[in-house]
């Protein structure tokens, strides 16, 4: 993926924080990984992607990010069960908003959603994994984009 | 009163859904994670109105759409979905949805767009 396309993705994340219309979310400088399994934070939510590109795009944050984005929903049950929901649904909805700029044949799976440490198995090792670190209240995530064109 | 069915998969966008809606003017009947649990409940519950999810498990929302809309083409239905290109939404409403909110969306969005749904 070329790096002009980062910007899809940082106007999406950017946006789905503008629904909650407090405090702005700030992004960091995105960077470049290569042949490196990128660190995640508490909570992961991976989609795959198929079609006209493959790979995957993740969203990663802190139990207190998570827990921030739940009370601006009016959520008061911050339980792990809703704080993993949450982090494959910021995933589902930045991949599915990256639609309207890949086209109908950027195909997304169901999120799949974990806590901790990563496994192997489902995050990229190999290739070129773009980082865009976020944070929002004080508190810390990234959105990973790791595609093939 | 309008029986209102949400589906999604999502516990956090069921619930916010939930919070939303006038209350004076739906009653839910039932919640569905997939679109397998939809189609089940639908034919149980016959709502008026459903709030669709397209990307689920098991069986996704477009699917999902066809098989309640044969049972009933009455029924309206509004899809809340992340996928927002265009080709999707134009799918969605050739197989009977009535309306489509993108993700993310906010309470005034939801609560307008299910009370457009209920008014045509």
């Amino acid at each position: 993926m070329k790096e002009q396309k980062l910007q899809i993705f940082v106007s999406i994340i950017t946006n789905y924080f503008n629904q909650f219309g407090t405090e702005e979310l700030i992004v960091d400088t995105p960077y470049l990984l290569e042949n490196q399994q990128p660190k995640v934070h508490d909570y992961t939510g991976v989609i795959g992607i198929s079609g006209v590109q493959k790979g995957v795009v993740y969203f990663s944050a802190t139990s207190a990010l998570l827990a921030s984005i739940l009370d601006s929903m009016g959520e008061t049950d911050k339980s792990e069960d809703n704080l993993v929901d949450l982090a494959g649904e910021v995933a589902n909805t930045v991949s599915g908003n990256a639609r309207n700029e890949f086209g109908a044949e950027f195909h997304i799976s169901v999120p799949l959603v974990f806590k901790g440490s990563p496994q192997s198995i489902i995050l990229p090792k190999n290739g070129r994994s773009f980082i865009i670190p976020v944070s929002w209240r004080g508190q810390i995530g990234e959105i990973v984009v790791c595609l093939q064109d | 009163m309008y029986k209102l069915m949400i589906v999604d998969d999502s516990n956090i966008i069921r619930n916010r859904i939930q919070r939303a809606y006038d209350s004076g003017q739906f009653m839910l009947v039932a919640t569905a994670t997939s679109g397998v649990q939809a189609v089940e409940k639908f034919n149980i519950h016959r709502p008026d109105v459903v709030t669709m999810d397209l990307t689920m498990p098991q069986m996704d929302g477009l699917e999902c759409i066809a098989k309640i809309i044969a049972i009933d083409p009455e029924v309206r239905i509004l899809v809340v979905s992340a996928l927002s290109d265009k080709s999707t939404g134009i799918e969605a409403l050739s197989l009977g949805a009535s309306g489509f909110l993108c993700k993310p969306f906010s309470e005034e969005e939801l609560v307008e767009s299910l009370y457009e749904l209920v008014q045509d």
